[in-house]
């Protein structure tokens, strides 16, 4: 078991090694200077000054120096805990700034995942022993299933954001309310959240019902389930088995969904101007901010590798199969 | 009188039409006897185990009945059959190494089963860990999971379990053909076993394995082309068959000390009909040496002598 997760470890590891090099390559392809883009915003002061305060800034961001110094500087600054300063945010800590947009970003990603999860599960478990569910509802699900999140999103923004004004078209809350812990800002808060979730929530809920009516009828066609009915085993045990056993797949799949939902979930912020890590990337690509790209990028690829390694230890737990073949034989 | 099957006919539905597997089968086992049911792939073998205890939702019930100890056996209505089932009626299945759920530790499943039955398992358990003894396993076995047992070990696992409740029949289904000579030759020996300890009644041992069935069964039953071909002791079918599918079966069959280089070791040329439409008249008729202008009737499955019956003209008699 040590072993195992040894080296599961040590492969999340090296994953991270690599996916963080990529992380911070990739701003520096991207076309633009940051530093004069920022030095432009400031309005009306002369050359001289100007070359001044781009010198200036070059220097405080480190990148008057050469690309390899960079790379090393961005791997001492980072086993700091140091994500360095944000263009975009005129020297505020990237930080600081990730941290402001994260709650936005877990209240939607994190209730929209578990909640899709729960609900297609059962109700794909439930549309394979109904003809009739199986036969209307689930259609949708393909269809929900391949729907982009961000078409989905704009659809639902236009029928019931525009037209139909049931919920707002965009923000975290009210442009008139200042964050405050009153019962009005919850619930301005609460109906700026119901569209994204929404969007995120009906996209994955038909992939996932799709993914378990398929398991569930799969395992009910297994030798163990034919062996209970021969048993004469009542229907109730036979399906709690199967679907006990479909189960394992979800939570894989879970684990390798995590990447497209978390994409999914920036684009989707993007459309209704959420104000989180989405919003913020968009920000970040606008404005060419290596920093706090390169930070946001960070952040989800630390979380998508946590997620990952939790999906990891929850399938050691429930699938004896798995648990036994990483002790070597017994369990 | 233990079993007592009468003219029980069972299809398959498909899109081209009922494949006949089961054509018309009446037989009997008695209290105690262990009878072979041996034959060919896709002669109805199977079929007519399966169909003693659960039919899958492809098989089509037209006509027979199915009478255990005096009760008649409802095999058309599941909901019914269910009573029967694993108390009555029990099945070593064709798939024994997977017939246990992966994810469930085997006393777990064991539990579950028989609660879901109405049987305290707490009350069970005793005489549950005496019989995994009987058959050699560790009583610890009950605290693994299946994948952590070896497949004869599985499939000794699952005898125990399908024989728990004592039932009156117990069917096995081709439960030697994915094991070597010696574990076999074990199976077989625990078979007889459980019907010498009381375990079942008796026993219908369902494979195409002729050397199998001449060490445990009593008598042996020979189908072909979803029709039942002789029934007669094992001594009678292995020493004087009268239907020629059965003697060339058995003369198929290797003999201690005969050097097969010398002679060509002799197997049943052609194949077996299509059951979707079978042919009319006796259904061997196409591959059998002896046939005849009356094979184009067909052949009743008759008693020639006193617990030997026949489903041929020939032994019958009436080509004379």
């Amino acid at each position: 078991m040590r072993r195992y997760f040894g080296r599961k470890l040590l492969t999340y590891g090296i994953t991270f090694f690599v996916a963080a090099t990529i992380d911070w390559l990739i701003p520096r392809f991207m076309p633009g200077d940051p530093v004069a883009s920022l030095v432009s915003r400031t309005n009306g002061i002369s050359p001289e000054s100007a070359k001044a305060l781009y010198d200036y800034y070059n220097n405080l961001f480190g990148l008057n120096q050469p690309l390899p110094v960079q790379y090393l500087n961005f791997w001492v600054a980072l086993l700091h805990g140091n994500l360095g300063l944000s263009v975009y945010g005129h020297g505020t800590s990237v930080t600081e700034m990730i941290m402001a947009a994260v709650p936005y970003t877990l209240a939607l990603l994190i209730p929209a995942i578990l909640l899709s999860w729960w609900a297609g599960n059962s109700f794909g478990a439930l549309a394979a022993r109904r003809k009739w569910l199986d036969s209307t509802v689930l259609p949708m699900g393909y269809i929900l299933t391949a729907t982009p999140y961000m078409w989905l999103a704009l659809v639902l923004s236009f029928l019931l954001a525009f037209s139909w004004r049931m919920f707002p078209l965009s923000g975290g809350y009210g442009f008139n309310l200042e964050p405050t812990l009153t019962w009005l800002f919850f619930t301005d808060l609460v109906a700026h959240w119901v569209l994204p979730f929404l969007s995120l929530f009906l996209v994955m809920f038909g992939g996932w019902a799709i993914g378990m009516r398929n398991m569930i009828i799969y395992e009910l066609e297994s030798d163990y389930s034919r062996y209970l009915e021969v048993l004469g085993a009542p229907q109730s045990l036979v399906r709690k088995y199967a679907f006990r056993n479909a189960m394992l797949p979800q939570i894989t799949g879970l684990a390798l969904q995590l990447g497209v939902i978390i994409g999914g979930q920036l684009v989707t912020e993007i459309v209704f101007s959420y104000p989180g890590l989405g919003h913020l990337v968009f920000a970040a690509i606008q404005s060419a901010d290596y920093f706090l790209l390169q930070g946001i990028f960070l952040f989800i690829i630390v979380g998508v590798l946590v997620a990952n390694f939790l999906v990891d230890i929850v399938y050691v737990i429930v699938d004896p199969r798995v648990r036994v073949s990483m002790t070597g034989g017994t369990a | 009188m233990s079993l007592q099957v009468t003219d029980l006919r069972v299809h398959y539905r498909t899109l081209a039409g009922d494949v006949k597997a089961l054509d018309g089968a009446t037989f009997s086992i008695a209290d105690k006897e262990i009878m072979g049911l041996a034959g060919e792939s896709g002669c109805g073998k199977s079929t007519l185990g399966n169909s003693l205890i659960r039919l899958d939702g492809r098989m089509k019930y037209v006509s027979g009945s199915v009478n255990l100890d005096g009760n008649d056996l409802p095999i058309w209505d599941s909901d019914e059959m269910v009573h029967y089932r694993f108390m009555e009626v029990s099945m070593v299945p064709q798939y024994a190494m997977s017939a246990m759920n992966p994810t469930r530790k085997i006393g777990k499943m064991i539990s579950e089963l028989v609660e879901s039955r109405g049987v305290s398992y707490k009350e069970i358990k005793p005489e549950l860990q005496r019989r995994i003894d009987l058959v050699g396993l560790q009583r610890d076995v009950m605290d693994r999971y299946p994948i952590e047992l070896s497949g004869g070990m599985k499939q000794r696992m699952v005898m125990v379990i399908s024989t728990l409740m004592d039932p009156s029949l117990l069917i096995t289904d081709e439960i030697t053909s994915a094991l070597d000579v010696s574990t076999q030759r074990a199976v077989a020996e625990t078979l007889v076993g459980f019907r010498d300890h009381g375990f079942v009644k008796s026993m219908m041992v369902i494979t195409h394995d002729m050397s199998i069935l001449y060490q445990i069964a009593d008598s042996i039953l020979v189908m072909y082309a979803g029709k039942l071909a002789e029934k007669a002791t094992t001594d009678v079918i292995i020493g004087k068959p009268l239907h020629p599918y059965t003697r060339m079966l058995v003369s198929s069959l290797p003999e201690v000390g005969v050097r097969y280089t010398d002679k060509k070791l002799t197997g049943i040329p052609g194949g077996p009909p299509s059951l979707l439409h079978p042919p009319t008249g006796c259904r061997f008729r196409a591959r059998c040496p002896l046939a005849f202008s009356k094979c184009e009737e067909e052949p009743p499955f008759v008693e020639v002598e006193p617990g030997h019956w026949a489903a041929c003209w020939k032994a019958t008699g009436s080509d004379a």
